[in-house]
């Protein structure tokens, strides 16, 4: 048979008489290549002084030339210091204990810095405030070396000297000083005792000045709530380590509610303390619009949108103060809440109640709830001075600016320009003015607006005092030069005072007035916090709130609402220019390098958005219009589930344009919905065209009911009931008899003695563990871990040796998937219900697991490895030699839990990955400790090899044993949640070897055999 | 060389006997005290800062005793600060021009151990006496003609041998001609097959002849490749000529003093200037033995000293830095991998491992050189062999206890311990 099949590369082929089709037809290459126009000029080539015989003369001799350069190593010179600091030892890591307080993260933190430089931040374990450091301040060592910061002050663009701002902006003042118009310092809440000295000296010099605080993210509700109540513009503290049942309407308390730093504190309460034989942790009852690590961690979840949770807070008040509301919540809502009041009752003054709505009255309510029950858990007396902007004034601030009816503002540390919902209209406005500085870190679009650009040093290059919440105090010091010609906005306000202090000066004798009394400054500065007793107490001078709660009953909504949320990894998108922090995924929606829209199941469906995963497993989702208040974005969709119906989210601080590196210039700016600094919208959706591509790096799947990845049981069943019926040990048939596979003979392998010496091994409790993800950013800067960028993410070419997988379930709890997995009968039945169980539940349970390599004693990717670059350490370690590596990848086909990590390309000192590595600047956050891998070898996580060692380095050299705790990996030691514990179980009294006795450990796979050294606590829910 | 060494050698001691003799006359410098007593209190308690002829942290001494009163010399010695706080003009003029650095003050020495001193300072040598000198001279020229003149004797005999040989040769053969013996030229024989030929056909020798040559190229192949990236032997020229030779050999300074770091840190630590200060504050001049045929002079050494003064902004004048600092860009010489690590603490303060042992004679490199190959094999033969120094170390006692019953020993070696294991060097 003849045939006659057409084959056709497009569908414009088969139209005959397309001009573009023929032409291309006749033509092998669409562009006319110019090979005439080199080679074809007779003429030109004839009177070239060069033949093709010199030519290959010179092909010839560069050859050889560079092969015999090549055959030559190349001189290292070794520069030594000409005078060197006493405290510097070149390979010695010296630590200083600063603080962090960039306006939207507080803290204080341990700094390791080699060679005069830092390269690691680490918890300041011993300061007693805030908690320890989140994901975004340990990332905050790469900022300090970020390419796109200022580099020195500019006037109107053009680099300017210090002494001509100074000069400049002095006579500017004065004149304003004399026509008496205003001038307003907008600056970031600083929380620094002494700076608001400098700020009241500026305006005691200058009376015309006005200083005005602003916050990104605003908390002016809760503000003025809390100032109403108790006189005092603070913030209400909680120890959530006090707490036994914790009820959060809407408040992330494990996030940024707040000011953040609530974790620690609330880990401590979420393990489960065997007292006279019966286990004990607290409740928590959460109900909230978008899916949190709070959600998460929750006992009990209930979605409900802004304004439901309005109504809930309204009844929550009238059900414990025994007033009554109007209006009734839905049955199921009033079920669970009924359970919450049930719990706050019984628990008594160890109840507390939260809440995120961003209004003055249901904040109000929350302090008189807290009051009514007594709650040991708020304490008003030492409150919070880590977010001070009111909503109001800042209002008014803007209104003024842009009807340019002030002579001039100062912004410090802030970016109105972007984070406004109006903020292109400020930025007009402000050019208009007659006198503008902002004091920057980059040149972002507030600083590009101004006339002055005052360059500001990174906080590790600068002085600080602060005082977080009262009576605890902070210390900050520089930990290296300045890099760039920058000033401290304190030392230049000082300057323009007319003062002979530095800000330094100022900061000491301010504190060694009114501070630290009779205790030494070196002491203090040494230790980087100091606590005094706080004796004023602030008394509850409560009103009758019946309004605010009949109002919040009555809210209702007319449509969907959007609630604006900072991520863990972004936060307020200060450090957007950071790819680590880029790159770190969310810890529930997995994707790094984008926000986006959550939606719910049911909404996307009725609004037809979707969500696919590609043949490669990346994810795309649809594009959707959003619309609040006449502004329009059009932001790529994630279907989240636990997504209250009826609601969406949005995260801020992306969308950022200047200051920022072309492949940090991801997301969309979600403050331009940020109207009246409420985070809650009324907001439409509609589906768009096109899908985008995210960088997700896990399938939103769920867990399907596999029981030896996750172990989940209830504190009821952890109580009453053996290990071996929520723990069990796996079993596997030998010789047609079921037996655990960790009894002996089951093993093919053989047994190597590891009692000798150390036996290293890490124990990870699903307990505490909140899905924060400061051990990922640990590890990448302990183990100089490289990013790849967005689309090698979505590739699933990651490099993150440590991640934090999340899981959903597909009951609404865990144990539910493993009931329906169970009961499956007969392979039709598999089929439908296996198919059933892959999409999530609307409301599904969460839990984080960190998973790194496992350090298997039986390890499947040493056997399979030709070349033996993988071995096993008598000390536990599961060693892998770069060198060695020929990057055959077996390994990581072998390995169960895909740990491992392979350099497809060179990541540094490479154009394609413009990220750190890529310029000398960022290499400087590099750990010398710690090889920087090349293309083509396999890397992972090496249990911190190069800690152990340290520290086995430093006994030996004291000549003493080791004692516990000492051991520490990266990961353990940022772990503030006491969620990772690190340590040799060779020594009988460690707390690890507690925890491998612990009822509740159990492996990863264990059914696989592979022995791993790294363990996982049974996840325990208080339901 | 031997020669200009006992050049050297001789004149020196020759000089030093008559320098000696002249100082213990004691008739010519009775009354003023005696200049070699002196010498030794001088070096032991004022060369610290003072020179004779130079400015150093205190005035030049040469002549002192013209410039000041003897008795004035004696309450300034022993306690110069009561002098200045009692208001003496003299004393504070000296203490304001040097920089009101305070002089120690010398209890101990008694007048006369002053008069030594003072008579040290003052001593110029006299003019050696004409002869000596030269007279060494011409003993080695000597010894050295005649060296030549055997050479030449010896060649001449050689000469008068072959000769001879020639002679008796030609007188042979007239008396054979004589006496009809004939003498038969070599036989025009066949032309034989050439052996390359015969090589070629024997297929069995070139098979065997092929396989060697491939063996013995791939082993040279392979031995070429080894070395790639073996800098063993390294020396190159840094820009300040350090001699470790006077440094660690004639002056035996502990190598730690300057490479402190090796202690503590991973890294040995190249010295920093203001160390190298330490002692050349002082020790402006070089003044040891000199190595003329490598052109190593004392000049050349005081010259580099110089260099220092000039890298670290020292101004030898005035006796203070300058702030003008130039840091040296010295040569690294060794260099592991990135991918190695290796940490000088762990060898040096817990082995007690000693630095020769990798570093080779250091104390005898007049230039530094890289001693060991310092490839991944040398590192692993020294662990298999090194016992682990477990003595007054708790870190130790249990692990050696528990090791040592295992594998039967009474000292463990460094593998035993664990120091074959990848992940300990290659992180």
């Amino acid at each position: 048979m003849a045939e006659n099949k057409t084959y056709w590369k497009s569908a414009d082929q088969l139209n005959e008489g397309n001009p573009i089709i023929e032409q291309l037809e006749q033509k092998e290459f669409a562009e006319h290549i110019p090979v005439n126009e080199f080679l074809g000029d007779s003429e030109t080539l004839d009177d070239s002084s060069t033949s093709r015989r010199d030519f290959l003369k010179y092909v010839g001799f560069s050859t050889a030339a560079a092969t015999l350069a090549a055959c030559e190593g190349p001189v290292i010179k070794s520069v030594p210091y000409v005078v060197q600091p006493e405290q510097i030892r070149p390979g010695v890591a010296n630590y200083y204990a600063t603080a962090i307080a960039d306006g939207f993260d507080f803290g204080s933190v341990l700094i390791k810095t080699r060679e005069g430089r830092p390269i690691k931040v680490e918890n300041n374990s011993d300061a007693p405030v805030l908690g320890g450091a989140n994901a975004r301040v340990h990332a905050s060592v790469l900022s300090l070396y970020d390419v796109k910061r200022l580099q020195g002050p500019k006037a109107n663009g053009t680099d300017i000297s210090w002494e001509d701002l100074n000069l400049q902006v002095g006579a500017k003042l004065k004149a304003l000083a004399a026509t008496g118009k205003e001038v307003i310092i907008l600056t970031q809440t600083f929380a620094s005792p002494t700076t608001s000295k400098i700020v009241a000296d500026f305006i005691a010099a200058y009376p015309n000045v006005k200083q005005v605080t602003y916050d990104s993210v605003f908390e002016s509700a809760a503000l003025d709530a809390f100032e109403a109540a108790y006189g005092v513009r603070a913030l209400a503290d909680y120890d959530f380590s006090k707490a036994d049942a914790i009820v959060s309407v809407g408040a992330d308390i494990l996030g940024d509610w707040q000011g953040g730093g609530y974790d620690s504190a609330y880990s401590k309460k979420r393990v489960p303390h065997r007292d006279h034989g019966k286990a004990h942790m607290s409740q928590h009852f959460q109900f909230e619009a978008n899916m949190t690590l709070s959600g998460a961690a929750a006992d009990f979840r209930v979605p409900a949108t802004p304004t439901q949770q309005k109504n809930i807070l309204a009844h929550l008040y009238a059900a414990l103060t025994g007033t009554s509301v109007s209006g009734t919540l839905g049955a199921g809502m009033q079920a669970k809440l009924d359970k919450a009041v049930e719990a706050l009752k019984a628990a008594g003054s160890k109840a507390v109640v939260v809440s995120g709505i961003q209004e003055v009255g249901a904040q109000q309510l929350v302090l008189a709830i807290n009051n009514h029950i007594q709650s040991e858990v708020m304490n008003a007396n030492t409150p919070r001075l880590i977010r001070q902007a009111s909503a109001t004034e800042v209002a008014k601030v803007v209104t003024a600016v842009k009807n340019g009816t002030i002579g001039g503002l100062i912004t410090v540390g802030v970016n109105p320009a972007l984070t406004l919902a109006d903020g292109a209209a400020f930025a007009e406005g402000l050019k208009k003015l007659d006198f503008s500085v902002a004091f920057s870190l980059k040149e972002d679009e507030t600083a590009l607006a101004s006339q002055y650009i005052a360059a500001v040093p990174h906080y590790l290059e600068a002085w600080g005092d602060y005082e977080f919440k009262a009576g605890s105090f902070a210390l900050a010091q520089p930990t290296i030069r300045p890099l760039f010609d920058t000033k401290q906005f304190q030392d230049v306000l000082l300057a323009w005072t007319g003062s002979s202090q530095t800000y330094y000066d100022a900061i000491q004798a301010n504190w060694s007035n009114a501070v630290i009394g009779s205790s030494s400054w070196n002491t203090v500065l040494h230790d980087g916090f100091f606590q005094t007793e706080v004796t004023t107490e602030n008394n509850y001078q409560g009103t009758d709130l019946s309004a605010e709660a009949a109002a919040l009953a009555a809210a209702s909504s007319k449509g969907l609402e959007l609630t604006l949320y900072t991520k863990t990894g972004m936060g307020d998108g200060q450090q957007a220019n950071n790819p680590w922090l880029q790159e770190f995924p969310d810890p529930i929606t997995r994707v790094s390098w984008d926000n986006y829209i959550t939606v719910a199941a049911a909404d996307a469906e009725a609004a037809g958005l979707k969500n696919v995963n590609v043949a490669n497993g990346a994810l795309n989702g649809s594009y959707a219009q959003v619309t609040v208040g006449g502004i329009t974005l059009t932001v790529p969709v994630i279907i989240q589930p636990g997504q209250a119906k009826g609601s969406v989210g949005l995260a801020l601080g992306y969308g950022e344009k200047a200051g920022l590196q072309e492949e940090m210039q991801v997301g969309v700016n979600a403050f331009a919905f940020y109207n009246d600094f409420n985070t809650v919208q009324e907001v439409s959706i509609r589906l768009a065209d096109g899908f985008h591509e995210f960088a997700c790096v896990q399938l939103h799947n769920t867990l399907m009911g596999r029981g030896d990845i996750i172990k989940e049981t209830t504190l009821e069943v952890f109580n009453t009931k053996d290990k071996e019926y929520w723990n069990a040990i796996p079993l596997v048939s030998k010789n047609h008899m079921e037996e655990e596979v960790t009894s002996e003979g089951v093993d093919m392998w053989q047994n190597f003695d590891r009692s000798i010496g150390h036996h290293f091994n890490l124990s990870i409790d699903l307990n505490a563990c909140t899905g924060c993800g400061a051990c990922v950013i640990a590890c990448h800067s302990e183990n100089n871990v490289p990013v790849v960028g967005k689309t090698e993410v979505r590739r699933s070419r990651d490099m993150h040796w440590l991640r934090i997988d999340r899981y959903y379930s597909s009951e609404t709890t865990f144990a539910g998937d493993n009931e329906t997995k169970d009961n499956i009968d007969g392979l039709g039945d598999s089929l439908t219900t296996f198919g059933e169980m892959e999409n999530p539940s609307e409301n599904p349970q969460v839990t984080f697991q960190p998973v790194m390599c496992q350090h298997c004693n039986h390890a499947p990717c040493e056997t399979v490895c030709p070349v033996a670059a993988s071995s096993h350490g008598r000390q536990g370690q599961n060693h892998m030699a770069y060198n060695r590596c020929v990057g055959t990848r077996y390994c990581a086909n072998n390995c169960p839990y895909k740990v491992r990590r392979f350099n497809w390309f060179l990541y540094n000192q490479n154009d394609e990955f413009d990220y750190h590595m890529n310029n000398d600047l960022g290499r400087m956050v590099l750990n010398p400790d710690v090889v920087v891998r090349s293309r083509g070898v396999m890397e992972k996580c090496s249990m911190c090899i190069q800690k152990t060692q340290k520290t086995i380095l430093d006994a030996k050299l004291d000549g003493r044993p080791i004692e516990d705790g000492e051991f520490q990996t990266a990961c353990s030691n940022a772990c503030s949640n006491g969620a990772m514990t690190f340590g040799d179980i060779n020594d009988k009294e460690s707390e690890i070897t507690k925890l491998k006795e612990n009822d509740r450990m159990y492996h990863l796979l264990e059914s696989v055999g592979t022995k791993p050294n790294v363990m996982y606590q049974t996840k325990v829910r208080n339901t | 060389m031997r020669k200009s060494n006992l050049y050297t050698l001789l004149t020196s001691k020759l000089l030093a006997v008559v320098v000696v003799a002249m100082l213990s006359m004691p008739q010519l410098f009775a009354q003023e005290g005696d200049p070699a007593a002196g010498k030794k209190l001088f070096n032991a308690n004022c060369a610290a800062c003072h020179k004779l002829n130079k400015k150093a942290v205190g005035p030049a001494l040469r002549g002192v005793s013209s410039k000041y009163d003897r008795e004035w010399l004696y309450t300034w010695i022993k306690n110069s600060s009561a002098m200045i706080k009692s208001g003496d003009a003299q004393a504070i003029a000296i203490w304001e021009e040097y920089n009101k650095s305070v002089m120690t003050a010398f209890p101990q020495l008694s007048n006369a151990d002053i008069d030594n001193i003072i008579a040290y300072t003052d001593y110029v040598a006299p003019p050696p006496p004409p002869g000596t000198a030269p007279a060494a001279g011409t003993q080695v020229a000597a010894s050295g003609v005649s060296n030549d003149l055997i050479l030449a004797a010896l060649a001449l005999v050689f000469t008068v041998l072959i000769v001879m040989l020639f002679l008796v040769n030609k007188t042979l053969q007239k008396i054979a001609t004589a006496s009809g013996v004939e003498l038969v030229a070599k036989e025009v024989k066949e032309p034989r097959r050439p052996l390359w030929d015969a090589f070629a056909k024997n297929h069995f020798l070139v098979f065997m002849s092929v396989i060697l040559l491939l063996l013995s190229s791939a082993y040279f192949a392979y031995g070429f490749l080894m070395q790639v990236g073996v800098d063993q032997g390294y020396m190159p020229v840094q820009p300040i000529h350090y001699s470790h030779k006077i440094h660690a050999g004639a002056n035996e300074i502990e190598c730690k003093y300057c490479h402190s770091s090796a202690r503590v840190s991973k890294h040995s630590g190249i010295p920093s200037l203001n160390v190298c200060m330490n002692c050349h504050q002082n020790i402006a001049e070089y003044n040891g033995e000199e190595d003329l045929d490598n052109g190593y002079t004392k000049d050349f050494y005081t010259k580099e000293i110089k260099k220092l003064y000039a890298a670290v902004g020292w101004d030898e004048e005035n006796q203070q830095y300058t702030g003008k600092t130039e840091p040296v860009k010295w040569v690294r010489i060794h260099n592991l991998p990135d991918f190695a690590y290796f940490n000088h603490a762990q060898h040096v303060q817990v082995g007690q491992i000693a630095c020769q042992k990798c570093h080779g004679p250091v104390e005898e490199m007049e230039v530094m050189y890289q001693y060991a190959p310092l490839t991944m094999g040398w590192c692993i033969n020294c662990h298999r062999e090194t016992n682990v120094k477990v003595e007054g170390n708790e870190y130790y006692t249990k692990i050696h206890e528990q090791l040592s019953k295992k594998y039967g020993v009474e000292q463990l070696t460094a593998a035993q311990m664990g120091g074959l294991e990848c992940g300990k060097c290659h992180y």
